[in-house]
């Protein structure tokens, strides 16, 4: 059965990672290289480095950041943050990104999600779609979350899978950073509404909050930062929870364990 | 040495990187003709079968000669589909033809059911998912029933007498192939973490 990905987002300015609450007040959580050692030896599904000043500043994403990453771990690794077009993709990717997140540029140019989709393939391509509630509907914020649109996410996302996207990234500013839970009636309008996997944002706080988002969300995937920062062993304790909760999830390898009983024995 | 095939196939960078650090000599060969020197041959692959018609008849003839020499080779993605004999994704585009069957869109089986919701199967295939061992294998010695490993698919290959490893996602499919030196993995062991970095080390094993 396939697997609900825990994946762990590193918001990366100046080659530290950072973790600001509803996009602002930014503080040092550490190396990104380091973090990601651990978390892939946590069991993390999946690594996003955010470049969450590229935007901006107008910088692209820093490349030994995401080379520094890259060497440390074999596992699916994306990049976003001032992704403005293809050959800021390009140069992520050859740094050692297997995707690319596009946002702001996505919007402004949607013709860039079917150049990218052709070049490196629709698994390459993640379209990023900051949103905030207003009134009954989900509106799209852009450059960070700073500046408004008149655009509808759950269309957007439609709109973005018809593209070529391969998977949407969908945070909600509202709860960004606020650890009072995903917001599940957004993820699950976007996920309903599309055919391609939707990875959910903003607001994890506590481990029901994942169950809450892979049930009532119908998310495929969830995304999650200063959770797995600041406690040790957290990706490995979500996972027994998910299990404990009927939700599938890649626990430790059975192989790796017996390993370790192995070691021990010796 | 382990020649890696660009066939402008996506990005070789991940590959490269995880065959280095299990130590392992890989080169990029330019002509056909650079296979005779090859200890191992993998064919890579991210998106659409129909890239691999740039792996032309020249190309053909020097890996089937590789394989004829019981030189190890292994499939990796669209890679590992196109040692069967097509994909429907690109009709009209032969695979190697090396293993028999067709590649099919894992929608077709999947929407049949009609399922909405949250229990509906999203296309492509993406994430991680579990292999179940389906015979003695070379290629997957050391990994466990169950271990999962990282996929990302739209098309799948039949489960036949070669599968070693399937998976079910809607429909029961070949993750892993085996016919004498030739693997092949619809997953990508180079983004599979441990358990994948064990399945390329196994092909290293078999190389050497």
């Amino acid at each position: 059965m396939l697997s609900k990905r825990i994946i762990a987002c590193l918001d990366v300015r100046d080659g530290s990672v950072v973790k600001g609450v509803n996009f602002e007040g930014l503080q040092n959580a550490g190396d990104p290289a380091t973090l990601a050692q651990r978390y892939n030896r946590e069991g993390i599904d999946e690594v996003v480095i955010l470049d969450v000043t590229a935007t901006i500043e107008k910088r692209k994403a820093l490349a030994e950041t995401i080379q520094a990453v890259a060497r440390e771990i074999f596992l699916p690794l994306c990049v976003g943050g001032g992704i403005r077009g293809e050959e800021h993709a390009e140069a992520a990717i050859e740094a050692g990104a297997d995707k690319v997140g596009i946002n702001t540029a996505a919007l402004a140019q949607p013709e860039l999600i079917t150049s990218l989709a052709a070049r490196y393939g629709s698994q390459a391509v993640i379209v990023a779609i900051d949103a905030k509630r207003e009134a009954d509907r989900f509106k799209i914020y852009v450059r960070s979350g700073q500046q408004g649109t008149d655009r509808d996410a759950v269309e957007w996302a439609r709109e973005a899978a018809d593209r070529g996207a391969g998977e949407i990234l969908l945070t909600s500013i509202d709860r960004d950073g606020t650890k009072q839970g995903f917001d599940c009636e957004l993820t699950a309008a976007v996920s309903s509404a599309v055919p391609i996997p939707v990875i959910a944002s903003g607001g994890a706080g506590t481990f029901s909050h994942f169950v809450d988002v892979f049930t009532e969300g119908q998310a495929d995937a969830a995304l999650a930062a200063s959770i797995f920062h600041y406690a040790e062993h957290a990706v490995e304790d979500l996972k027994e929870h998910l299990h404990a909760h009927g939700i599938p999830v890649r626990l430790h390898s059975a192989s790796q364990e017996s390993e370790g009983r192995r070691q021990k024995a010796e | 040495m382990i020649a890696l095939i660009d066939y402008g196939a996506g990005n070789l960078a991940s590959v490269r990187k995880a065959l280095a650090h299990l130590g392992a000599t890989v080169t990029t060969p330019d002509a056909p003709a650079d296979l005779a020197s090859a200890g191992g041959i993998i064919v890579p692959g991210v998106g659409n079968f129909g890239v691999t018609a740039a792996l032309g008849p020249d190309w053909q003839t020097a890996i089937r000669s590789h394989i004829d020499l019981q030189r190890p080779l292994l499939g990796i993605c669209v890679g590992m589909q196109w040692l069967f004999d097509e994909s429907e994704e690109a009709p009209g585009h032969p695979g190697l033809e090396l293993l028999a069957g067709t590649c099919r869109l894992l929608a077709e089986e999947n929407s049949a059911d009609g399922r909405t919701g949250p229990t509906r199967l999203k296309v492509p295939h993406v994430g991680w998912n579990s292999l179940h061992l389906t015979k003695p294998s070379w290629l997957l010695d050391g990994v466990a029933e169950g271990d999962q490993v990282y996929f990302t698919h739209s098309f799948a290959a039949p489960v036949t007498a070669d599968c070693v490893g399937a998976t079910q996602y809607g429909i029961v499919f070949a993750a892993a192939v085996e016919r004498g030196h030739v693997g092949g993995v619809q997953f990508h062991p180079e983004k599979s973490s441990d358990v994948g970095l064990r399945i390329l080390n196994n092909f290293l094993r078999r190389v050497s």
